[in-house]
């Protein structure tokens, strides 16, 4: 089991779709890939992780740098997880009140604050 | 003695054999099936804090896992060889004028941060030999078959 990313455009979105398992191996590919994004002008992301099936504090460090990256650019980083195992490691960091968590990509494109 | 005992070189690919190998042995030792997650996430969390720890100190030595069934209860524990910096303290050999690394030190909090929110039993132990991180689960007999 490894980690798969694949990016598409929505609108002025663009969603990321996480695969697997995101740990201290795999997080670096992930860190890439929200790099890469933002340095392209991809400001706007939704981080799908309903494909994710493990994710530790590793993967959570990534997902603030790149919220980081695109707020420095007045940008957005929005979470889809309705898996209750991913949503408790969230929740036991607090950053359930960091990243904007929805049900769907359909709600986090259409969502803004 | 360790009902299983796991040594691994201090390198990222390998964190995820230990998570795997010791839910497995968890699981026979009848831990709930419910707690199993918390299991996988909280031995990956001590295994990923040894290993940075064994690369920012230059440590050869390997990460050692052992996992420990009892009547009752089923420990983990996570051992280092790193020197551990106590109060204020630096490892031995490192720049004092060097910055800490910001991200690797949060990352290492944040580890910590899972394990103590996951477990309700842990330890936490710290020498210049090198650190420990014990967790234990109470544990249901398995039914007769």
């Amino acid at each position: 089991m490894d980690l798969s990313l694949s990016t598409r455009t929505v609108g002025d979105r663009t969603v990321v779709e996480v695969g697997g398992e995101i740990d201290v191996y795999t997080a670096p590919k992930l860190r890439e890939q929200l790099v890469e994004l933002v340095n392209d002008g991809s400001f706007h992301l939704v981080v799908d992780m309903e494909g994710v099936d493990f994710l530790d504090s590793t993967g959570l460090g990534v997902l603030v740098g790149g919220l980081k990256r695109v707020r420095a650019h007045e940008g957005s980083l929005r979470l889809v997880c309705n898996q209750e195992r991913i949503l408790k490691i969230f929740r036991i960091t607090g950053l359930t009140k960091v990243f904007p968590i929805h049900t769907s990509v359909e709600e986090a494109v259409a969502a803004t604050d | 003695m360790a009902t299983v005992e796991l040594r691994f070189s201090a390198l990222p690919e390998h964190v995820r054999t230990a998570r795997l190998v010791a839910a497995a042995v968890a699981r026979r030792a009848g831990v709930d099936e419910a707690v199993l997650d918390e299991v996988r996430l909280a031995v990956g969390e001590a295994c990923t804090r040894a290993v940075g720890l064994h690369q920012s100190n230059g440590v050869d030595a390997p990460v050692r896992v052992a996992l420990i069934e009892d009547e009752k209860q089923f420990s983990i524990e996570v051992g280092d060889e790193a020197p551990h910096a106590t109060a204020g303290d630096r490892p031995p050999g490192s720049d004092p004028d060097a910055p800490a690394d910001p991200d690797a030190e949060g990352e290492d909090e944040m580890g910590l941060a899972v394990i103590s929110g996951l477990v309700d039993d842990v330890e936490v132990t710290a020498g210049e030999g090198g650190g420990l991180i014990r967790m234990t689960w109470p544990t249901t007999p398995a039914p007769l078959l």
